[in-house]
């Protein structure tokens, strides 16, 4: 009985990270514009690798006594997963990349005369990064 | 908290180093004690010209709820974003938000920054170079003042507790 249970939190565990990666990459091709694709990869990713770690945690703490070091890992992972994402935002506004035309307030490290880059977006957002 | 010496300029620093030696070892052999103590040591004394002030923690026990109340942020987070990726209609508004800092030091700025992209539709896009407003991008926001009012209550307030008052 408690076996069954352990197995269904790793089990539930798997399926929650597969699908929270999943939708975070999806959110790659729907959204519109860069900074709103940022949203998907420093957010749902992060939680999807760290569901998937905490599931592995589970299984391997069963089989040979508590491990720790994917705690670890997600732990690294919820640190380095802001920067990174502040990072590309910072060039993206150093860019000057266009936003979509949706958002608002208008930032001074948008403005400009003239843009230097712009990416043209199309409806499915698929164009290629910079 | 425990004073910095010349040996031990980041003692917070160090005991982490040795902590996370011994669960990456996955060994509490006198060997791997010795090793890390070593590298605990060795390796805050050969980065400290890169490092800012150390913060001191004043209410270390509001930083273990600040970091509980982050990771169930998280999880909202996750779903309303997951809800604003699938959601056919695409409604969603996007904003550019200024957000006035109260902080003052760099440390907890950058802990406050990192929370932002964390949490609930926000990425923390810019620090201004003044230091005293950090740039915001949301997916999905309806009012900015309750935004602003939000983070500030939720996030920034507990932090000024913790290392600044």
């Amino acid at each position: 009985m408690l076996d069954t249970m352990i197995e269904g939190a790793i089990a539930f565990m798997l399926i929650a990270g597969g699908a929270f990666a999943f939708i975070g990459s999806l959110g790659l091709t729907h959204l519109k514009d860069f900074y709103m694709r940022l949203h998907g990869p420093s957010k749902t990713t992060t939680l999807g690798v760290g569901c998937t770690l905490i599931g592995a945690l589970i299984f391997f703490s069963r089989e040979d006594g508590p491990v720790i070091q994917e705690l670890l890992i997600t732990i690294f992972a919820f640190i380095t997963a802001p920067v990174s994402a502040h990072m590309l935002a910072k060039s993206a506004l150093h860019h000057k990349l266009k936003p979509d035309p949706r958002t608002r307030g208008n930032p001074v490290e948008l403005e400009s005369e003239k843009p230097r880059h712009t990416i043209e977006e199309s409806p499915q957002g698929d164009s290629p990064l910079p | 908290m425990i004073p910095p010496t010349r040996w031990l300029p980041m003692p917070v620093l160090s005991l982490l180093l040795l902590v996370v030696w011994l669960l990456l070892q996955h060994s509490i052999s006198l060997g791997q004690w010795l090793l890390g103590g070593f590298l605990a040591i060795l390796i805050p004394v050969l980065c400290r010209p890169f490092w800012e002030r150390q913060p001191t923690i004043k209410r270390p026990l509001k930083l273990v709820g600040y970091f509980f109340r982050v990771l169930g942020d998280i999880v909202t987070a996750n779903l309303q974003v997951s809800k604003l990726i699938l959601d056919p209609r695409g409604r969603m508004r996007p904003a550019f938000v200024e957000y006035p800092l109260t902080l003052k030091e760099n440390f907890p700025i950058t802990i406050l920054a990192s929370t932002i992209t964390m949490t609930p539709g926000t990425v923390s896009a810019h620090l201004r170079l003044d230091g005293r407003t950090l740039l915001i991008h949301a997916l999905d926001v309806g009012d900015i003042d309750a935004l602003i009012n939000d983070i500030h209550q939720r996030y920034e307030r507990p932090l000024l507790e913790i290392f600044e008052s």
